[in-house]
């Protein structure tokens, strides 16, 4: 049925820590390696060696750059299916392929059901759905409910691959319909936020901003070349030339 | 988004096909001016190949077009499945409509309730079309009040000049200043809706939709994958601005000067001569439609779009 539950149970969903994603595309990789071998397979490749490849991914990772000038600063962006609570890619579809599950609102499709319309895409503003050409059918992040519930892997392995692969700890997986979960309580402690709430889909997945960061002069190294307390040391001894030179070269020799 | 052929020949032929019905429907419930008998039956039968043309070539896109019966369940939610459940429905209502021209086996009080009928599924079944595309609050460019009476406007448009050939054949052409009224009004309000699209602002921008705008101006550093994807190809289609404007134009030529042109001359004229210009009238005006169509599409702009760096 693509008519949404009044409510879930859970709100079973990500948040996932801007400030501190390296961009190493961990997530997406093992996203891809763990939902091409079971039950989203076959997540089609296409043109995988050659010139232009391209492929169904549920996660993709952006590099963004915001400001200009002195504060310039990089942010690294997984984005992937927010899970919504008022998600229009359910809504939209014709055939019930499409459905958000009561117990613990995870959106799924039904690749059985599924006619391959794409109308779900369209009405997706997060660009979390895509077409599989060689099942011609519609997939998405299940966040991955063939781990999340899987009794045959070790406890500390029923979490979503992108969670467990992450190898700085931005992304983590809980109930955030629970708001004395460890995640409810990360995410409100942060300040934890909704991507284009404007949307009006109401995601459950939740992002943790960039801290603010700590303008001290020049550190940056745009104005001033960052200098280590050694070098300071040295400067505070005024010496120059050779012995300039000869203290840098000891003290970095002693400091080793 | 990526304009497919398939469902521009869907939105088009469908829609003259359900527009020559409501016209046909009228002329029953004597409304408008009746064709012959005969022309009116094999027009209702042209109708029905359009819509069924439409139809089917919408199928063509699908993942699994033998699934596609399946999209009949889930109207209570989705305008798509409505669409759907609103063709099927016009069936049934379309060919008795088309029987009644050259057999009177009916009770006139039933054909009078069932052309009645006909008019309304063929409106609400281009309602529904319409509907899929202004109900997508993703694609600002659809999702506004001119998407739905333009759909309705052309399907009546394009029909009505098909209904004019069925009265031109008939040789009793009238009704030219009705369908040349509803021709203007469709296209002052495409018009309209070029001017809307043009200078309308969005209020999500790279910044709203990444929530690192509070950090200033966001631009796209890297793009997570360095060749095109599905979300690009499907809904990050860009057409060049002057291409745009240049297709616009073309389209207003074919679509309303040419007919508008050719009609006001069908006063000028008589016989044959006039049949001649309402079927260039009917050919160029499809061609239009086909075009203002194309570029319903590839104008339009989609949220996702907005992670990759680009605005509405």
């Amino acid at each position: 049925m693509t008519s949404l539950p009044k409510t879930t149970q859970k709100k079973l969903g990500l948040v996932t820590d801007l400030d501190i994603c390296v961009g190493c595309h961990a997530c997406a990789v093992s996203c891809k390696e763990w939902n091409a071998g079971g039950h989203s397979s076959p997540l089609t490749d296409l043109n995988p060696y050659e010139k232009d490849p391209m492929g169904v991914w549920f996660n993709r990772v952006h590099v963004y750059e915001t400001d200009d000038g002195e504060n310039t600063r990089t942010v690294n962006f997984p984005r992937s299916c927010l899970h919504c609570e008022e998600p229009a890619c359910v809504t939209v579809c014709p055939t019930g392929a499409s459905y958000k599950r009561e117990e613990d609102g995870i959106v799924l499709i039904n690749a059985d059901t599924c006619i391959g319309c794409k109308l779900c895409s369209w009405a997706c503003p997060y660009g979390a759905r895509e077409y599989d050409s060689d099942d011609g059918v519609m997939k998405k992040c299940t966040l991955c409910i063939d781990r999340i519930y899987n009794e045959n892997l070790l406890e500390s392995e029923r979490q979503p691959a992108c969670v467990t692969a992450c190898p700085v700890g931005a992304r983590h997986f809980g109930d955030l319909g629970d708001p004395d979960s460890d995640i409810s309580k990360l995410s409100v402690s942060r300040g934890g936020y909704d991507l284009m709430p404007e949307s009006g889909m109401k995601p459950v997945n939740q992002y943790l901003p960039p801290r603010p960061r700590k303008n001290l002069p020049g550190s940056t190294g745009v104005k001033q070349q960052v200098q280590n307390p050694a070098q300071q040391e040295n400067k505070a001894s005024s010496a120059n030339g050779f012995f300039a030179w000869l203290d840098k070269t000891l003290s970095s020799g002693t400091a080793g | 988004m990526h304009p497919a052929y398939s469902v521009i020949l869907f939105t088009s032929a469908s829609g003259a096909g359900y527009g020559l019905l409501i016209w046909l429907a009228l002329s029953w419930l004597g409304l408008v001016s009746a064709p012959q008998p005969w022309i009116a039956f094999w027009m209702a039968i042209f109708a029905l190949v359009l819509i069924t043309t439409g139809l089917l070539a919408s199928t063509f896109h699908l993942g699994h077009p033998e699934r596609a019966w399946r999209a009949f369940s889930q109207w209570r939610s989705s305008w798509l499945s409505r669409e759907g459940v609103l063709a099927v429905l016009t069936y049934p209502v379309a060919l008795v409509l088309t029987v009644v021209w050259v057999w009177d086996g009916i009770p006139p009080i039933l054909t009078t309730v069932n052309a009645a009928l006909l008019c309304l599924l063929c409106l609400l079944t281009v309602l529904a079309t319409g509907m899929i595309y202004a109900s997508l609050k993703t694609i600002p460019r659809w999702s506004n009040a001119f998407v739905v009476p333009v759909y309705l406007l052309f399907a009546l448009a394009s029909g009505g000049l098909l209904y004019l050939l069925a009265l031109a054949l008939s040789g009793t052409l009238t009704m030219v200043a009705l369908v040349l009224a509803v021709l203007l009004l469709s296209w002052l309000v495409k018009w309209r809706y070029w001017r809307f699209i043009d200078t309308q602002k969005s209020a999500s921008n790279s910044g709203t939709a990444t929530g690192l705008g509070h950090l200033g101006s966001v631009r796209q550093l890297d793009a997570p994958h360095t060749s095109e994807n599905y979300l690009l190809q499907e809904m990050g289609y860009v057409v060049a601005r002057k291409h745009s404007r240049k297709l616009r134009r073309m389209a207003l030529l074919l679509g309303f000067v040419v007919p508008f042109t050719a009609l006001i001359l069908t006063y000028a004229v008589a016989g044959h001569t006039s049949t001649l210009l309402i079927l260039i009238a009917v050919i160029s005006g499809f061609a239009g439609v086909l075009i203002e169509r194309w570029l319903f599409f590839a104008e339009a702009r989609h949220a996702v779009t907005l992670f990759y760096g680009r605005s509405l």
